[in-house]
């Protein structure tokens, strides 16, 4: 497979690790969420067959984290974005 | 025996350089053959058609083909280390001093005692080992699996080590071109000369395709000399590389082709140092298939004989190779293609005395006896063909004596490639072939007879504008003028006639009649036909049979081909060696060693390494005398608790984390405060994932305000890295907080004992007593008159310790320095067997408690979770399952007799208890002898643990018979005071 | 005076070259190397200073030569910076004094082993080490990439001119798998 590093361009998915779906970006605030809140933000996945937005790291690259834009069913990566910057646009901060 | 069946070179001379004469052996005789021959083009020019026997009924077989469809004429190539079972002597290029032998016989491949499975054939129909090795089932292990595989399988490997080397490489381009008959040239000749960077590969090891064994022109000049002309140009380009004897074999996501390059096959051994294959990933968003089409037979009866070739093998080795496989030849077609491969053997000076076309009507062959409406329905010959038994169409049989006979049911195109991302190929009723479907791998198109442009016009024509099309051309250069044929066909499948077996794979032994019996048991899906009958599977994944085997199940189910389908191809196209998969990553090169600071030091002492993942650490350092590991270890730790050891602990993951939010950052990311850590001070962190499971754990030192040094165990380094890299720009993108490694960077030491500090006062220029750098200390400092370097007042054994860093270059240095220096107190360099004993005597988790199913609670350590804050894990923590109060807790364990014997893995049972998982207690999970102590002690993780101590179990480990009467203690199990590492 | 004797990243008191066919590989040991990262919010500040003391941060997959300092990108506002060990031995306090706290720096020098490759044409060796399009990539080109399982970085300083930065553990293992690459080749 071939990730279109927004940054680096076409690099092989050799060099990346995948996490899961970016539905990990959205942790839960531990201060006041519960364990029934983590749970869900841990365990409950959709896996959906079609398109899935989900987390690679370029581990032997420049180290950014990437959300990818992926059809389960056919492998074609539609989008690529670093994800630190979908975490912000989530309104994540400190 | 010189080369009887050669055609006479003024007939034309073939594609061989019959100047040179190359010596082979086949089966221990002696034949010669020239540049330019395959094994089996070779052997058929000595009049050699027997070449092995049918996997199942060991029938005689020679080659059904002149390419690497080919089914029979499977051979052991080399002797002795390189010996290589299953190579298809149809592409196995000729050199001089080969050596072959037949394989899947015994005694002798003339008399082969396994043949009686072909008299006992009724017995081995599809689904035999099905329905006959299901019962009794105590049969299976001892006496139905032990016979079939003896007779199982085909060739046999060398039990060897492989000698030679493999080669993985990485290749780009703008357009991959798969095959060089005419489609594939023409393409990247458009290509080429448009300056695009065009990768080339054919698996044969001369270009050019079906032209090199055709006879008609391209141009003004013969197929093959425009094929030759053609490569000449090519080799003139830069931007484009030509690759022979290179098989595409795959096609994966996004542009990513696997070809293996036979860099050194076709020799006897590959040069020094050069490998004998190469596997090439070739990126290329761009590919064209041209990878031509596989004829295919028709199925009668006896049709498996030697001699019975397809007409266009027949063809081949006259014209390719000068080489007639008979001396009277017949041809049975149901195509026009037939009839060409009639009229060139006839124009080779071979004797064609039939030509059998199923077929009515059309005009005549001139000068040929032209059977129309007639089909062969049988052939007898004992190692060979002998005659052919005739059906005209007014009925009359008719024996015909000859001794090949070429067989065309019509031409496959090369689909596999197209269909590797489950593409269906579609039914062409013009070509009655599969040709491909629509939904191709992205950016492959598909040129010449493998898209069912069967003429050489149409491969001309269609390979040009696919690299037109392909790359966005905006010329389109003219083609030379060439045939353009039209095909005619009338589909025969398989000729009903009596009752013997008709062979539609021939690999395999799959007639007619199995394909009968799968569609009476209702196996009638193309998927479940081939898992029942075999067919299409093995090392020729039915290129010539799979779709006859699809025709016959339509016919009998009534359905259409199309209704019926077909299977579909996966990688690779052909066998790939192993070796070639796994590259040079074998033997001591599996992968990268990592080697310590003090590596060479301890190389010279003549220490025991031991690999932690790619570490090289020192295990133990024996000395003169010491003859049992042990002994090494003892002394080692006892040294270091006397007065002073020293560790190479580099290994551990050091992490530098810097930026204004860093001890924010460390205290979301560690169950403990980190943000309150003075500078200056050290502290132990845990770390946990966000199930509340232990992930690692490690001291992290405050250098600066906003600077911090975390380290992390050697194994988990990477994942920690990578854990805080998630953290910070996923969870927490606008924390000030930056990130790098710094393991390699130092060489770090752990120096402990109580003679600790004297020793490196004599090294650190600075103050270390206890006051200037009191317990969990850390700073800056220099050692040795200047150079700069790291101290932290740690300690993993329980003694007075400290770790020292110094630039990795410095470290051998260093390490000679303290032992020089330090020479009074006698210090020991001790490895991780000591560094293990000290630790367990101390209750330290590590590997075997940090196993990744443990909680902070489990291991004691349930207070450093703090709730004040939030933290990775820390909610989860909390889950019920995981804090309940008789959950594991972390124990010590020792036996109750000094002598008894623990092992790690063993389980905790109540005395008087039966070793039954309902009784399971829990298990330990470390264990070491305490020379200190004199006994074996142990850690554990055992339920309700922290109630249970001082009390008496029993450690029982059913594997190794091991039952002993232990006390529960604390992990604490040497000094629990802590009075030594604060002296 | 350090009473020390450094060893370099292949356990010798000297670096040394290699050669195989046209190709020579030599470890360097005299290059200081650190890394430097924005503080957040603080990328114009450190711009401003590293113009003033003439340390390139050039953009993504780049490297900029430069007397003393060179550099090259390594990850979004973070690169690495290389000067003569001679001079700049304690690299990461000069740039500490040089851009202040608008940036992380950290020595690099003795995590990485360096070699420099010479020979008319390195494409063909790096084809067989690395997935790098060598061929089509500009002088200056900075990236990171595996070879022999090891994450290194590679710079292209011509088509017959590069230098690998590898995992300075993994020297050996690095050079051998450099060596075996260019035996199959040349």
């Amino acid at each position: 497979m071939i990730i279109h590093h927004p940054i680096l361009g076409p690099r092989d998915a050799q060099e990346f690790v995948y996490l899961g779906d970016a539905s990990l970006i959205d942790r839960p605030d531990g201060m006041t969420a519960g364990v029934e809140a983590f749970h869900d933000y841990l365990y409950q996945r959709t896996n959906p067959a079609g398109e899935h937005q989900e987390l690679w790291y370029h581990e032997q690259g420049d180290r950014s984290w990437l959300v990818v834009t992926r059809n389960t069913v056919t492998h074609e990566i539609t989008k690529v974005e670093l994800a630190r910057e979908v975490a912000r646009a989530r309104g994540r901060t400190k | 025996m010189t080369q009887s069946h050669r055609i006479d070179a003024k007939l034309g001379g073939g594609q061989i350089d019959r100047t040179k004469t190359l010596r082979f052996t086949f089966d221990g005789l002696p034949y010669q053959g020239h540049p330019g021959d395959t094994l089996a083009s070779a052997l058929l020019a000595n009049g050699v058609r027997l070449m092995g026997r049918s996997f199942k009924y060991h029938r005689p077989r020679g080659p059904l083909s002149a390419g690497s469809e080919e089914p029979n004429a499977l051979v052991e190539l080399r002797t002795g280390a390189r010996q290589e079972p299953n190579t298809r002597a149809t592409v196995v290029e000729l050199f001089d001093g080969l050596t072959a032998n037949s394989q899947n016989r015994w005694p002798s491949l003339r008399f082969d005692a396994m043949g009686i499975n072909d008299k006992l054939s009724a017995f081995f129909a599809a689904g035999f080992y099905y329905k006959t090795f299901m019962w009794p089932k105590s049969f299976w292990e001892k006496l139905y699996e032990p016979i079939i595989r003896r007779a199982a399988g085909l060739g046999s490997v060398t039990r060897e080590e492989d000698p030679d080397e493999y080669d993985k490489g990485f290749l780009h381009c703008d357009l991959l071109v798969i095959g060089a008959g005419p489609a594939g040239l023409m393409a990247a000749l458009t290509a080429g000369r448009a300056g695009k960077r065009v990768i080339l590969a054919d698996e044969d090891f001369r270009m050019g395709g079906r032209l090199n064994a055709e006879t008609y022109a391209v141009g003004d000049v013969p197929g093959a000399d425009w094929a030759a002309a053609s490569v000449a140009e090519l080799a003139t380009m830069p931007n484009v590389r030509l690759m022979t004897r290179t098989t595409v074999m795959g096609a994966f996501d996004h542009g990513i082709y696997g070809a293996v390059e036979r860099v050194a096959d076709h020799l006897p051994t590959p040069a020094k140092g050069k490998p004998r294959q190469s596997l090439w990933r070739i990126y290329s968003g761009r590919a064209i298939l041209a990878a031509g089409a596989t004829e295919r037979p028709i199925a009668f009866e006896n049709n498996d004989r030697p001699g019975i070739l397809l007409a266009g093998a027949l063809r081949a080795y006259a014209n390719r190779w000068g080489v007639k496989v008979g001396e009277r030849v017949a041809i049975f077609t149901n195509n026009d293609d037939g009839l060409r491969s009639a009229l060139d053997l006839q124009a080779k000076g071979v004797d064609v005395v039939a030509v059998i076309d199923s077929r009515q009507g059309g005009s005549l062959l001139p000068g040929i006896r032209h059977l129309q409406g007639a089909e062969v329905i049988d052939t007898s010959g004992k190692l060979g063909l002998a005659s052919i038994a005739v059906r005209q169409a007014n009925g009359r049989s008719e024996n015909i004596a000859i001794d090949a006979l070429g067989v065309s049911g019509g031409w496959n195109p090369n689909v596999n490639i197209h269909s590797h991302h489950r593409s269906r190929p579609v039914y062409d009723p013009g070509i009655a072939a599969f040709i491909p479907g629509s939904d191709g791998p992205p950016g492959l198109l598909v040129a010449g007879a493998a898209a069912g442009q069967m003429s050489t016009h149409a491969a001309l024509k269609t390979g040009r504008d696919a690299a037109v099309a392909a790359l966005e051309l905006s010329r389109s250069p003219d083609l030379p003028e060439a045939e353009d044929m039209p095909i005619r066909i009338t589909p025969l499948w398989h000729v009903a006639h009596g009752k013997g077996r008709a062979w539609i794979d021939q690999q395999n032994d799959v007639t007619v009649k199995d394909v009968k019996l799968a569609h009476q048991e209702n196996f009638t899906s193309v998927e479940h036909l081939k898992r029942y009958t075999t067919l299409g599977m093995a090392t020729d994944q039915g290129k010539t049979g799979n779709v006859i085997g699809l025709a016959v199940m339509a016919e009998l189910t009534g359905r259409s081909i199309p209704e019926t389908g077909t299977t579909i191809y996966r990688p690779p196209y052909t066998p790939v060696a192993l070796g070639a998969l796994a590259g040079r990553s074998r033997g001591r090169e599996f992968r990268p060693f990592r080697l310590t600071p003090s590596h060479h030091w301890a190389r010279e002492q003549g220490a025991v390494f031991v690999e932690v993942g790619n570490w090289l650490r020192t295990q133990w350092i024996p000395k003169p005398g010491e003859t049992e590991w042990r002994q090494s270890v003892d002394r080692e730790v006892l040294a270091t608790r006397k007065s002073v050891g020293i560790c190479d602990v580099t290994t551990l993951g050091k992490i530098d984390i810097q930026g204004t939010d860093a001890g924010a950052f460390l205290d979301r990311v560690y169950a403990n405060t980190f943000s309150t850590l003075p500078v200056g001070k050290c502290r132990y962190g845990l770390m946990l994932r966000e199930d509340g499971i232990v992930f690692d754990d490690g001291t992290t030192a405050r250098m600066g305000e906003h600077e911090y040094v975390m380290t992390t165990t050697t194994a988990n380094a990477v994942t920690v890295f990578r854990h805080l890299e998630f953290c910070r720009q996923c969870l927490w993108p606008e924390m000030d907080v930056q990130l790098i490694s710094t393991t390699e960077a130092w060489a770090q030491f752990s120096v402990a004992g109580p003679n600790a500090r004297k020793l490196l006062e004599k090294i650190v220029d600075q103050d270390i007593s206890d006051a200037a750098f009191p317990y969990m200390g850390a700073g800056n400092i220099t050692v040795c008159g200047g150079l700069r370097a790291r101290l932290f007042r740690i300690s993993f054994s329980g003694e007075l310790a400290y770790e020292i860093a110094v630039p990795t270059r410095y470290g051998d240095a260093l390490l000679r320095e303290m032992l020089a220096r330090g020479a009074e107190y006698d210090p020991v360099v001790y490895g991780t067997e000591a560094l293990g004993v000290m630790r367990v005597e101390k209750g330290h988790v590590a590997g075997g408690e940090l196993n990744g199913q443990s909680t902070a609670l489990n291991m004691g350590l349930g207070r450093m979770v703090s709730k004040k804050k939030d933290s990775i894990g820390m909610v989860l923590s909390q889950r019920e399952g995981l804090t309940d109060e008789n959950g594991y807790r972390l124990v010590g364990v020792k036996p109750v007799d000094p002598n008894g014997k623990l092992t790690a893995g063993s389980h905790f049972l109540e005395k008087g208890a039966a070793p039954v998982a309902a009784n399971d207690g829990g298990w330990l999970t470390s264990k070491v002898y305490s020379p200190h102590l004199g006994h074996d002690i142990a850690l554990g993780y055992l339920k309700a643990g922290d109630k249970k101590i001082g009390q008496r179990m029993r450690i029982v480990n059913l594997l190794s018979g091991l039952d002993t009467e232990v006390e529960i203690v604390s992990p604490h199990m040497f000094d629990p005071e802590g009075e030594r590492l604060r002296g | 005076m350090v009473s020390l004797q450094p060893l370099t990243a292949l356990g010798r008191r000297e670096a040394t070259t290699v050669t195989q066919g046209p190709l020579s590989i030599t470890e360097r040991s005299d290059v200081a190397l650190a890394s430097v990262a924005v503080r957040k919010g603080r990328g114009t500040d450190l711009a401003k200073a590293a113009e003033k003391a003439d340390i390139p941060l050039p953009g993504p997959a780049t490297h900029q030569p430069g007397t003393p300092y060179s550099a090259f990108w390594i990850t979004p506002e973070m690169w690495f910076v290389e000067a003569p060990y001679a001079s700049h031995e304690l690299i990461a306090d000069l740039l500490k004094h040089a851009l202040g706290d608008a940036a992380s720096i950290t020595e690099q020098t003795d995590a990485w082993v360096a070699f420099d490759l010479t020979a008319p044409d390195l494409a063909p060796l790096l084809e067989r080490l690395c997935n790098v399009d060598y061929a089509a990539q500009p002088e200056g080109y900075a990236t990171r990439t595996v070879m022999d399982h090891l994450g290194v970085y590679l710079i292209k300083h011509g088509r017959g001119s590069a230098r690998i930065y590898g995992p300075r553990s993994s020297a050996e293992s690095l050079l051998h798998a450099i060596e075996t690459a260019a035996h199959s080749v040349w």
